[in-house]
């Protein structure tokens, strides 16, 4: 341990820029120590790191919209033309039924 | 109840020219193909077309499709080449200051310290109804979002790409990425702190 190459401790503006380096996992090894040492020291940096980790869960919890019976019935279609079947193929229309 | 069929499931039938697997994956992936391409193009009407390009990219490449990649990977590159034949050439250029802070000076002291203690929102946000209602503001700080941060945060953080498969996906640099990334979910964070102290009052 070479103590006399530490660096100066980070302060919370530093810490707010490099969350997400510390999130993903990219941090070099010393600087990854001197954030988890500030971490110790710091709730409001804590409580920072955990809005963040909120705000990442809640987004991850988004669903974009859904597909309206029009855009449903369009791509039925699509399909139909696409792959050249609607037609009275021995398949039918349906082999699928889920309970 | 059971499982959804994984993504491959439904390839595999859609090989076999099953429409209701095709419609299945169309309903779970059209929502977030079309707001992906909306950054690419001028009007929603162009990343219909784009979206419905894919599509047919899809039905038509399915066999070709080796799972390499997975599934969601292979889609949104479609997407996004697509997108960039369609869309303006030359793709606008985000307001992008790359020393935009995460937070705003003013919150800090003058040994960079914060000024104003912070509180973690747990206890909050873990109560199912305010959770709920959380959605429509943050997909509206979402939309909101310069278009490349938009994408990163959107393939990352709400479809769920590794930081690998969004690279490959936007063709960015791995630090490019990450850059996006963190001044997206600092935006994010931001405009969840405001919708909360707005509710506090």
């Amino acid at each position: 341990m070479m103590l006399t190459m530490r660096r100066e401790e980070l302060a919370c503006r530093q810490m707010v820029e490099l969350v997400t380096d510390y999130l993903e996992g990219a941090l070099p090894r010393r600087d990854r120590k001197r954030f988890d040492r500030h971490l110790r020291g710091c709730p409001n940096c804590t409580a920072y790191l955990e809005q963040m980790r909120t705000t990442i869960a809640e987004t991850g919890r988004l669903t974009p919209d859904d597909l309206t019976p029009e855009a449903r019935d369009e791509f039925t279609r699509l399909f139909r033309s696409w792959t050249g079947t609607g037609g009275s193929d021995d398949s039918g229309s349906g082999g699928d039924a889920p309970g | 109840m059971e499982a959804a069929e994984t993504d491959a499931e439904l390839l595999t039938r859609i090989r076999d020219g099953d429409e209701s697997a095709f419609l299945a994956l169309v309903t779970r992936y059209n929502g977030s193909l079309q707001r992906v391409a909306r950054t690419f193009v001028p009007n929603e009407a162009v990343a219909e077309e784009v979206v419905q390009d894919t599509w047919i990219g899809v039905v038509r490449g399915v066999d070709r499709f080796e799972g390499r990649s997975s599934f969601k990977t292979w889609l949104f590159r479609i997407l996004v080449n697509r997108a960039r034949t369609a869309g303006v050439r030359e793709h606008r250029h985000d307001t992008f200051d790359p020393t935009e802070p995460a937070v705003p000076p003013d919150r800090f002291d003058p040994s960079g310290a914060w000024a104003q203690p912070l509180a973690p929102w747990e206890s909050d946000v873990d109560d199912r109804l305010v959770a709920a209602s959380w959605g429509p503001s943050l997909m509206a700080a979402l939309d909101e979002l310069p278009e490349r941060q938009r994408d990163v945060v959107f393939l990352r953080d709400v479809e769920g790409l590794s930081s690998d498969d969004v690279c490959d996906v936007l063709g960015v640099t791995e630090g490019n990425q990450r850059v996006l990334l963190h001044r997206g979910r600092s935006r994010l964070r931001a405009a969840l702190e405001s919708e909360l102290t707005a509710r506090g009052r």
